[in-house]
């Protein structure tokens, strides 16, 4: 079930970049897995009711990645499947980062470093008001070289907020280089544990994994969890597979149909 | 004004389940009551000015009406984008509270001075601007800036600042306050200033024999046109006043209404900090009076000389 929507999120990532001749296709193939667990099995939302009080809130820092979350915001029937040929068109709703006047999606983000402060705030407004809405955010590993984030990493741990979690799309690849090459966050977990988080660490494209750790959250009662999900940029078509290329490069027509044909083709 | 406020805010807050109030570790004696009245709804995220922001909108994005709350530059510019993004964007009722406006924290140095704001938060898209001249003009526009459901932004001065209207002034967020009738000349002042403004104004009175209206205009945004106006109409020339840089904040404010919508003859000057560099410290007068200039100079310069400051009429 989570397989299929992965396969659909993708299928309809490529769709949209090929359309709009957008770019970060990598950067959202990277996280199609993590959401198809996260929207099938695992937030509370309601697509008939996006805006209920106590839903789960889903942050999208990585808000370039903007089309995995549109397209499984579309398979869930939040806004209608047409709306995503319209990626990126004037005067429509979809923009090229992901925007709140979309249904299904709270926030607005594109510059790096905004969703883990947001999300602290929202965590614990929602604590205060003894909610039992989670808050998730999903960050891309270059991001975390904001400062913003280990200001809220040092408050989130500080102040125990367990209803917190801070996934990281772990990709390896950062807008201009490799992590380790550009600005190395290791030994990533330690420091992460060191600001008093719970870390978990799995394969972020590895269903099963995603949802046994999902289901049993927090992890530990009084504090935030943060999950590093170990990606590959690009995952699903062979060659857009950890290259730095595909961070910007919008398919080719042939290329389009060829990870169309690749996509198809796996289980 | 900062006395005024964290009382009334308190006030509030006991009253209204949606207030919260958020620090990035500043307001020592200032804070405490808040913290004792509403502990739950009561922050202090640690020298941080981006979680500060980032955070207010997350709690305002559950139904709340955060106050964050810094001194001078730091809860303006240091998280600047957040305030852009995060609650502008998404419209969320989200208040900035600076203290130390201007030259409050003068003898601290330039880093501590807060001559900018104005422009930099006037600039934001659905931003709300503040300013009052003292604890009466605080006390009501905070209680007005409830029904404002998007961002607002309000500098304070200090603690102790004299009173500029009577304790039962009307003020009205939004409309300039009306603090000394003139006919001759127009002061429009803002913040803790106006104080200053209206002490000029009583003593030129007696000496030059210049009567000066003297306008409170703490809403600079949205701005009171219909007062700059009335002002250009009925006196023959207007001074702004503002402990600012005179790029961008009160000074640009009016002359762009004099510019679009003025048909009478005005005189115009700006009085306010220079574009240049300085290093010069000291408390708030020594620094107003070296860096600002004198006020009854250039007021009495603007009376010999009108200068003339729009005619043309672009609309025409």
């Amino acid at each position: 079930m989570t397989t299929e929507l992965a396969k659909n999120i993708r299928k309809n990532i490529l769709n949209m970049v090929y359309r709009a001749k957008a770019s970060h296709a990598g950067s959202s193939l990277s996280i199609a897995d993590i959401l198809a667990v996260l929207y099938e099995n695992i937030l509370n939302v309601d697509a008939k009711n996006p805006d209920f009080k106590e839903r789960d809130r889903f942050i999208l820092s990585k808000g370039h990645a903007a089309t995995a979350l549109y397209a499984v915001l579309a398979e869930k029937e939040f806004f209608p499947k047409e709306w995503l040929d319209k990626y990126c068109e004037n005067d429509q709703l979809l923009s090229g980062h992901i925007s709140h006047y979309v249904p299904g999606v709270d926030f607005s983000t594109g510059s790096l470093g905004h969703g883990l402060p947001i999300a602290c705030g929202v965590a614990l407004a929602k604590r205060t008001a003894r909610s039992p809405a989670r808050v998730f955010a999903l960050l891309s590993d270059g991001e975390c070289d904001e400062g913003s984030n280990w200001e809220a990493m040092l408050f989130a741990g500080h102040h125990g907020l367990d209803n917190l979690v801070l996934i990281i799309d772990y990709n390896k690849i950062q807008s201009f280089g490799r992590v380790e090459d550009v600005l190395d966050l290791e030994p990533f977990a330690d420091k992460l544990r060191a600001f008093k988080w719970n870390v978990q660490e799995l394969d972020g494209h590895n269903h099963e994994a995603l949802q046994n750790c999902f289901a049993n959250l927090p992890a530990k009662s009084g504090m935030p969890t943060a999950i590093i999900a170990h990606t590959v940029k690009g995952q699903g078509v062979s060659f857009m597979e950890n290259k730095l290329l595909w961070h910007y490069k919008s398919p080719t027509e042939e290329q389009f149909q060829e990870a169309l044909e690749e996509l198809e083709a796996q289980p | 004004m900062r006395t005024m406020f964290i009382k009334e805010l308190t006030k509030l807050a006991i009253e209204d389940p949606r207030i919260w109030l958020l620090t990035a570790d500043l307001g020592y004696s200032v804070l405490e009551q808040f913290e004792e009245a509403v502990p739950d709804r009561y922050m202090n995220v640690g020298v941080a000015e981006q979680n500060l922001a980032g955070m207010a909108a997350g709690i305002a994005h559950c139904g709340n009406i955060p106050f964050i709350y810094s001194i001078a530059n730091f809860p303006t510019m240091r998280c600047l984008e957040q305030i852009r993004n995060d609650m502008c964007y998404h419209g969320y009722p989200v208040r900035i509270v600076s203290v130390g406006g201007g030259f409050s924290y003068g003898s601290q140095g330039y880093t501590h001075h807060g001559v900018e704001d104005f422009a930099v938060m006037r600039s934001l898209l659905g931003m709300t601007v503040i300013a009052p001249c003292d604890p009466v003009e605080t006390k009501a526009l905070i209680e007005q800036s409830m029904h404002v459901d998007t961002p607002v932004y309000f500098r304070l001065g200090k603690a102790g600042e004299p009173l500029v209207h009577p304790e039962d002034a009307q003020i009205q967020l939004g409309r300039a306050a009306v603090v000394r009738n003139g006919t001759d000349l127009t002061f429009i002042a803002i913040g803790a200033i106006v104080k200053h403004a209206q002490d000029v104004a009583e003593y030129m009175a007696v000496h030059d024999g210049i009567n000066i209206r003297v306008l409170s205009m703490h809403t600079l945004k949205p701005l009171d046109k219909e007062a700059v106006l009335k002002a250009a109409k009925e006196t023959q020339g207007i001074v702004t006043i503002e402990e600012h840089s005179i790029t961008g904040g009160l000074g640009s404010a009016v002359a762009e209404v004099l510019a679009e919508d003025c048909e009478d003859k005005v005189s115009f000057q700006r009085y306010g900090l220079a574009d240049q560099k300085y290093s010069l410290i000291g408390d708030q007068k020594f620094l107003r009076e070296c860096l600002l200039g004198d006020l009854r100079q250039k007021s009495l310069k603007i009376m010999k000389n009108p200068i003339v400051f729009t005619e043309v009429k672009i609309n025409e």
